[in-house]
Formats: structure tokens, C-alpha cells, sequence
């Protein structure tokens, strides 16, 4: 039996979760939320990281009903991510390994969106879309890694979202996605929009510059609700297209969505019209486990910890950039 | 024409139907209607591909890479009815099933390295064209006998690579541009499902990057120096969130 506590904190969510065995004590979590029109800073977020990381993790022990010499593993990202967020959290599951006496061990931040999905609903082998602020990727277990089959090339879907809400000044709270997914199901008129498709690879970046640079014009014509709900079926039908390309290359009838933007409930729909015209099962969770939090880091370190992974303490780095198909998956054997 | 198709695959965005047209076998390419998306976009999704796909096959004809011949292009029923070759194999099968077994006795690297050429060569002349492909994978390139070998039962034929042809094909998401970001993007696409479909075979995208550079010196540089900046900006983009 593995207790494992995860600390989390590679953007404006941080998050402390404690798990034993996959089931979940703890699950705490601070988002920072900035004001409208801007965007979260690597220093602010750090700042509030600072601010609230103890608080949260007094909490998570409380709620869990765990003390600390009952963890086996101390958890925490260690990438990607940004770079002084990441820190604050990396510091302080140090000094929590060192207090208590635990090994510790670093997490990429994808593999726990993954693990934690299948965790929650119970899929396989599933195709993984993992979309959010700072990632689009399309993932397939094959031979030890997760495997990316496709992403995008430019910036993530979860930021041209964001930074739509940016343009149109909606609020950042509880998040920009889930205004505009909000506005969006006020929305009627349908404005074409660029749609790019690349193989098994996206672009959004011409989506959003097109939006910003028009705006003026487009808001004469179109109500910003029509504007979110025309970024929101354009950018979803991309995103489902390559999860059926890819899906289609590797043979898979099972799609498991994960990270911030997969809660959306219209990506969600329109993905289960998808899955159910090629007879495959859609897989998604809620917010509470979408959005970045402290028992995807403590999952997956569990995992990794069982199947015999240690970290030397001079190892427990961060990293800005670390691929999802870095990570040796010493944890599945099929 | 009677309407007795047989279905001979559905794919991702189109079902594949074999029929005769005119006296010679053709496969039906149908871009069926996507419920998932909006309506207005999946019309002009859906039309916008199957006229780059037909557009692009006239072109690589004359670019002398091989293609499917275009039969006829039914906007109404969103069909394209092309030639169908009945004795093929995909790349991505090829390499799974003929290279893996032959590497036992050494020949798998020689008829791998001889395919790669012939990959390598055909993006090559497409890129030449100004083609880009916009789906390059293992998946949508053909071998196909030069002589035929319906005798031949086993898998003895797809060893013979002398006599063998590369046919590239879907081209629903190809479109005519000179830049060198396009092919740069092209080429990274590539290498991408290379990678996650045959990473028993790293060197695979290697030979055929080398058969593309050989070919013809013209622009050459460029394109890679741009494929090399695609590369960097997929690699080391930061992922936060």
C-alpha cells in the first residue's frame, strides 16, 4: 500500500492531493485569478504559490486524516511548466521529504493528467487528447511512453481561448474557458473562421490573430456570444478530427480526454457524437480532476514509486520543458 | 450504374466503397457527413477537400509522382471515384508485417533503405511542384507491383523491390503553396507520425530525409532550415497548464 502526497503548481493552479492505492483522501486546490484582460505572470503566480501553498497543505493533511509519517512518497511536477511556480512547489516538497524523512520524486505533469484520467474512468488503453492552457496534445501508449501522434504547432487551444476572453474582456474567474464556454451557448450566428488542420497536427494561432485583428469589424456584426460560440465549434471540430485521425492510425475505440479545457461540456458532446458514430467510448472527467491539482501529481508518482522509480535528492530539479513522451512508463507492461 | 458497392473500409473522415467504373476497378471515396460539427463548417470542409484532393492529383501527375488516377468528382453525393489498386500495400503495413520479418536475414535494412529513396524522392518532386501533402504518413503511401503478381500468394511479391512503385494518396488535406514554412511543416509531419507509428525504426525518417536532400540541390536549404525551425518550435515550446 502506497500513500503518496502531490504538490502541484506549474501555472496559476496550485494544488496539494494526498491518495492511497488510487483511492483519493485529499484534493485541495488555489487558483489565481487575474483581472480582466490579463493574463497570469510567471512572478505574480509564484507570489501567490508563496502566499497559499501551506495553507493548502495544512488542509489537505487535515481533510485526509494522513500524518505525515504515514506517506511513503512525497510527490511533485517537476515539468513542464513555468519556471517559478514550478520552484515554489519543488521547494517545498523538498523540505516537506526532508522533515518527514521521505523519498521524493518528480512528476511530469502530463503523465499525471493521463494517469489520473485513467484512474478516474477506469480506461485502458485509451487515445488521450490532453488539452489546456499550455497543451495539445494527442497521446497513444505504445512500448513504454505515451506517445504523441499529434499536438499543436504553435500555441495551445487552452491559450488561444484565454486569450480570446482576453480580447473580449470576459473575467478569468473561475476561469476564461468557462465563461466563454458560458457565452458560447448563447451564441447563434456561426462566423467561418481559419481552420487548420496539418496531418495529425493543429494550429490555432492564425484563429486567434484573425479574431484580434478584426475584432472591431466582427463585433458590428456578430454579438461576442456569437463570436465564443464560433471559436468554440471551429477550435472543438479541430481537436475532434485529429482525435479521429488518429484513432483511426492506431486501431483504438476508446478516447479519454483530459486537462483544464477537457471539461468543457461541448468538447465533451461533440467528441461523444464522434466516438458513437465510429462505435468507440468517450472518456472524460469533471473539474475536479480536469483542471490541474495535487492528486494527478501524487497518482502518478505513486505509480511510478510501486513499479520501483527513486530520485536522488540532487535530482529533484524542475524543468520548463519536458515532453510527455520523455517519461519511461516503468508502471504498465502491456 | 447500379449502386452494389462494397464497403471496403471507413476511415477517418470518408468511407471507402469498391465498384467498376467503366469497366475498371475504382474505389469510391465518401466524405460522409460529420455530425459532431457544424453544418456550414462541415459543407465547406468537406468541399474544400475534395477539391484540393482531385486538384492535387492532376498536379502530381504532372509532377511524375504516382497517384491514383481521378475518375470522376461527385460534389452532390460528396464522392471522388478513382482508380483502385487492387494489389497494394501501405507503407505502415509494409513495414510492420515484410521489413520486420525479413530482419532476420539482414535483407529488411537494404528494402528499407531502397523505400525510403523512393519516399523521400516522391515528397520531394511534390514539394518541387509547389504539392504539399498536409497529411504525410506511413498510412498514405502505397506500394504497388509494376508488374503484376496476383500469382503469387505469400508475401514473397512485396520483396521483390525492383518491381515495386510508391503511389501517394488522400490528398484531402493537400493545397498548392511555394513557401518553404508549408514544406518545412510538411516534412515535420512527417517525421512526427514516423516517429509514434515505426520507433523500432528511428532511422527510417533519417534515409528518406536523405533521399530528399539528394535529389535536387534547388531551394534545398531553405526548406530545411525552416523544417528545422518547425522542429525547434514543436520540441521546446513550453507547456505550462
Amino acid at each position: 500500500m502506497v500513500i503518496a502526497i502531490g504538490f502541484e503548481g506549474s501555472a496559476n493552479k496550485l494544488g496539494v492531493g494526498i491518495v492511497r492505492d488510487g483511492e483519493i483522501l485529499a484534493n485541495c486546490r488555489r487558483t489565481y485569478i487575474t483581472p480582466p484582460g490579463e493574463g497570469f505572470l510567471p512572478r505574480e503566480t509564484a507570489e501567490h504559490h508563496q502566499q497559499n501553498i501551506h495553507g493548502v497543505l495544512e488542509e489537505a493533511l487535515e481533510q485526509s486524516g494522513i500524518l505525515p509519517q504515514d506517506i511513503d512518497v512525497v510527490c511533485y511536477t517537476k515539468g513542464p511548466g513555468m519556471g517559478a511556480p514550478l520552484m515554489v512547489c519543488a521547494i517545498v516538497a523538498r523540505t516537506c521529504a526532508k522533515l518527514w524523512n521521505k523519498p521524493i520524486l518528480g512528476v511530469n505533469h502530463c503523465i499525471g493528467h493521463i494517469e489520473m484520467g485513467r484512474l478516474i474512468t477506469k480506461a485502458n488503453n485509451p487515445t488521450v487528447l490532453y488539452v489546456s492552457g499550455g497543451n495539445t496534445q494527442i497521446i497513444a501508449y505504445s512500448r513504454q511512453r505515451y506517445r504523441i501522434f499529434g499536438e499543436t504547432i504553435d500555441i495551445a487551444v487552452g491559450n488561444c481561448l484565454d486569450r480570446f476572453a482576453r480580447v473580449l474582456k470576459l473575467s478569468n474567474a473561475p476561469s476564461p474557458g468557462y465563461n466563454i464556454e458560458q457565452a458560447a451557448k448563447r451564441g447563434k450566428k456561426y462566423l467561418h473562421l481559419p481552420y487548420c488542420v496539418k496531418g495529425m497536427d493543429v494550429s490555432f494561432s492564425g484563429i486567434l490573430s484573425y479574431m484580434e485583428d478584426k475584432i472591431d469589424d466582427l463585433l458590428k456584426e456578430y454579438t461576442p456570444e456569437d463570436l465564443c460560440y464560433s471559436l468554440q465549434e471551429t477550435v472543438f471540430a479541430m481537436l475532434v478530427e485529429i482525435t479521429e485521425r488518429a484513432m483511426a492510425h492506431c486501431g483504438s475505440d476508446e478516447v479519454l480526454i483530459v486537462g483544464g479545457v477537457g471539461c468543457n461540456e461541448r468538447l465533451q458532446e461533440m467528441m461523444g457524437v464522434m466516438c458513437a458514430e465510429r462505435g468507440s467510448k468517450i472518456f472524460a472527467t469533471d473539474e475536479r480532476f480536469c483542471i490541474d491539482n495535487g492528486v494527478m501529481i501524487a497518482h502518478a508518482g505513486a505509480l511510478a514509486f510501486e513499479s520501483g522509480a527513486r530520485m536522488d535528492f540532487k535530482d529533484t530539479t524542475i524543468t520548463q520543458r519536458y515532453r510527455t513522451d520523455d517519461v519511461l512508463v516503468t508502471w504498465r507492461n502491456d | 450504374m447500379a449502386e452494389d458497392y462494397k464497403i471496403l473500409k471507413q476511415g477517418a473522415e470518408a468511407k471507402l466503397y469498391i465498384c467498376n467504373y467503366l469497366g475498371k476497378p475504382a474505389l469510391i471515396k465518401e466524405r460522409f457527413k460529420k455530425n459532431y460539427r457544424h453544418s456550414d463548417l462541415d459543407t465547406s470542409i468537406t468541399k474544400e477537400r475534395i477539391k484540393n484532393e482531385a486538384r492535387s492529383i492532376v498536379r502530381c501527375k504532372t509532377a511524375g509522382v504516382k497517384t491514383p488516377c481521378l475518375y470522376l468528382v461527385d460534389f452532390e453525393r460528396r464522392r471522388i471515384y478513382m482508380q483502385h489498386f487492387v494489389e497494394s500495400i501501405t507503407i505502415k503495413d509494409f513495414v510492420i508485417n515484410i521489413v520486420s520479418k525479413e530482419q532476420i536475414n539482414c535483407d529488411g535494412d537494404i528494402i528499407l533503405d531502397v523505400v525510403a529513396k523512393m519516399i523521400g524522392e516522391a515528397v520531394r518532386k511534390m514539394h518541387d511542384n509547389n504539392i504539399i501533402h498536409g497529411d504525410l504518413t506511413s498510412s498514405n503511401m502505397l506500394l504497388v507491383p509494376k508488374i503484376s503478381s496476383a500469382g503469387v500468394a505469400d508475401n514473397s511479391k512485396w520483396l521483390d523491390v525492383a518491381n515495386l512503385e510508391l503511389v501517394m494518396i488522400d490528398f484531402g488535406l493537400s493545397f498548392i503553396d511555394t513557401s518553404t514554412e508549408d514544406k518545412g511543416v510538411d516534412l515535420y509531419v512527417l517525421e512526427r507520425a514516423l516517429i509514434s507509428t515505426h520507433n523500432d525504426y528511428p532511422d527510417l525518417f533519417n534515409k528518406i530525409l536523405e533521399a530528399y536532400k539528394k535529389f535536387n540541390k534547388n531551394n534545398v536549404k531553405e526548406i530545411l532550415s525552416k523544417f528545422e525551425e518547425v522542429r525547434a518550435r514543436g520540441r521546446k515550446r513550453t507547456m505550462v497548464g
